[in-house]
């Protein structure tokens, strides 16, 4: 954990979203999003297919339009100002199911392509924080190997070492397990959770609801384009307040 | 067999008939009535062929003299090519200063040699340098200008002009044919309607038209007074019609690279030629190395193609050579010899390539 004090010092919101609205063609795909992140905190997103929850989370680094309303990241507004996308994209790291590294490269240039090219690191400098950052996901042997050698999990735990050797500070994390063989997920959970603990903000859509009420502030609750519940992960599981929920726990959570 | 311990089985070698010289055979031409009786076929057929080809093309042939007096075997007359080599690599080209033609591809091939050593240092700046340095050297050299006599280009020709129409047009088309296809692709529509109608005219018209419109027609739009040069106007002919070809094969690449790819550089903050250049272009390259070779190959011929306008490549050399009224009757040697040199030079390129595809493969297979 971070020091106590400076988390008090640096704890007004980071995201704020406001009668968010976003539609594919004719398809409205979110509906009224309100939602206010504080630095430091870490909101799980759940809910059934389809129900935006990654959606909602592609339009924080504006890998996704939104129509009507505002998203303020870190204070600046998201707008169609390519500057402010950048600016913004810079500071929010992303991780995906698919892990999206890029297969032409090495593990470390995967890492040290970001700092050098958008950060203007020295190549000397980004290397030693990548290394770094391998060392802590526990990969550094595997640094000069491409990605199609490694396994889901390695692969993983390769692009949240990516999105943070920018020095992100906000963490996106779009169903970063769904993709992996069962075996594989704890040792991605694991970094995600070592993350959490060391007081990172993370927006997190997963359906992994130990991880949830291990790490979680919040827990939300998507459906049909809207939020339908948000609590704290006690309050979350064990008192849902909407019927929605109910069903859609009791399937999760029954087997 | 007692099951309770495992006893390792003895190592045992395979049957004799599949292996070796035998089994080779066995399996590959004779694996049934049907494919041996085929394998015999192509046998008698390469008899055919074959023996009289050697008899007249090396045990018959003539290939030392003077004159066709000299062709006396029967066989292929290589008298000719020899007494004719001259024109067919240089052209016109005054044979005082072919040492010049010599230097310029001399210096390519030695700066393009460290380029297939792998661990070569500092490859990328010689790279850059044969890409941007070196055209204007040969330029130079092959033109005239600091001191060197000017060489017109109506007096290049053969296997010399044949090179630059094709070296321009290759390292011109690929990254003219990259903007389109970036073009096409953009999701501005302005830019991808030109580059839309750019593509399809010049895709649906021959290159012959091309070469016939730069060399009869454009003169005709131009101001009075100003004359562009022949080979210059084939030479944007070319490059423009090549690069409509490049543009679709290099959107093929561009098209089997994965959305998160595009998704992933976005999303740490890449910009969108950062994220072109870094990460969708190196992919999407190496993915369409064969078709971007095979649009050079095609290239590398239809140069062939300036005799209509009055340019005399390698193949027009040999035709104007053919008709020599000292030489009639050798038309064959010629034609031969022309597709000889066509064929290393294309097969050179369709190894390189394949060694190029070995070597940028880094195991990933999705």
């Amino acid at each position: 954990m971070t020091d106590q004090a400076d988390e008090q010092v640096s704890n007004g919101p980071i995201i704020q979203i406001e009668e968010m609205h976003k539609w594919y063609g004719q398809f409205h795909v979110l509906r009224d999003i309100n939602l206010v992140v504080k630095r430091g905190e870490r909101f799980v997103i759940c809910g059934p297919s389809g129900s935006g929850k990654s959606t909602l989370i592609r339009c924080i680094n504006r890998l996704e339009e939104h129509q009507q309303g505002r998203i303020v990241v870190d204070g600046t507004e998201l707008t169609n100002d390519l500057k402010n996308i950048e600016i913004i994209r810079r500071e929010v790291g992303m991780v995906f199911q698919h892990f999206n590294l890029f297969p032409h490269l090495t593990i470390l240039d995967n890492l040290t392509l970001a700092p050098i090219w958008v950060r203007k690191m020295p190549k000397s400098e980004a290397v030693e924080v990548a290394m770094g950052y391998l060392e802590r996901v526990k990969i550094p042997e595997q640094a000069s190997k491409y990605p199609g050698q490694l396994s889901g999990g390695q692969q993983q735990r390769v692009a949240i070492a990516r999105a943070l050797c920018m020095n992100p500070k906000i963490m996106l994390f779009d169903e970063p397990t769904s993709a992996l063989d069962p075996e594989m997920i704890k040792e991605v959970l694991d970094v995600m959770i070592e993350l959490a603990q060391e007081g990172m903000t993370m927006l997190c859509v997963t359906h992994e609801m130990g991880f949830a009420k291990t790490v979680a502030n919040e827990v939300i609750f998507m459906d049909e384009g809207q939020i339908v519940e948000k609590a704290e992960p006690e309050t979350f599981f064990n008192h849902p307040k909407s019927e929605r929920t109910k069903q859609f726990l009791s399937q999760i959570l029954s087997h | 067999m007692a099951a309770d311990r495992f006893e390792p089985h003895p190592e045992l070698a395979p049957p004799a008939m599949t292996i070796g010289v035998v089994g080779w055979l066995r399996q590959n031409l004779f694996s049934s009535v049907a494919s041996s009786v085929l394998t015999l076929l192509a046998l008698y057929l390469l008899y055919l062929v074959i023996p009289p080809l050697i008899q007249w093309a090396i045990v018959n042939a003539n290939w030392f003299g003077a004159n066709r007096d000299d062709c006396t075997g029967g066989g292929a007359c290589w008298v000719f090519i020899a007494k004719r080599l001259h024109q067919f690599i240089y052209g016109f080209y005054p044979e005082a200063e072919r040492w010049r033609v010599n230097l310029t591809f001399g210096l390519l091939v030695v700066l393009m040699v460290p380029l297939f050593i792998r661990a070569f240092p500092k490859k990328v700046w010689l790279g850059v340098f044969l890409l941007f340095g070196y055209p204007v050297l040969a330029f130079f050299l092959l033109y005239g200008g600091f001191g060197l006599e000017r060489i017109a280009t109506d007096q290049w020709g053969g296997l010399m002009l044949t090179l630059v129409l094709s070296a321009v047009g290759m390292v011109a088309s690929l990254p003219l044919g990259i903007l389109l296809a970036l073009g096409r692709r953009s999701s501005m529509p302005i830019v991808r309607t030109f580059c839309v109608a750019f593509i399809e005219l010049w895709r649906g018209v021959p290159l012959i038209t091309v070469l016939f419109m730069s060399s009869v027609m454009l003169p005709l739009f131009l101001p009075e007074g100003v004359t562009l040069d022949k080979l210059l106007r084939a030479l944007i002919g070319i490059t423009l019609f090549e690069s409509a070809y490049m543009a679709e094969v290099v959107r093929g690449g561009l098209q089997a690279i994965p959305g998160g790819q595009y998704e992933a550089a976005k999303a740490l903050g890449l910009s969108f030629w950062k994220s072109m250049s870094l990460i969708v272009m190196p992919q999407a390259l190496k993915l369409v190395i064969p078709g971007i070779v095979n649009t050079f190959i095609a290239l590398f011929k239809d140069t062939t193609l300036v005799i209509i306008i009055g340019l005399f490549d390698l193949l027009g050399a040999v035709e104007a050579a053919i008709k020599d009224p000292n030489w009639l009757g050798y038309a064959i040697e010629g034609y031969v010899f022309a597709a000889l040199v066509f064929w290393v030079f294309c097969y050179g390129m369709s190894r390189y390539s394949q060694a190029l595809e070995r070597q940028l493969s880094t195991g990933h297979t999705r």
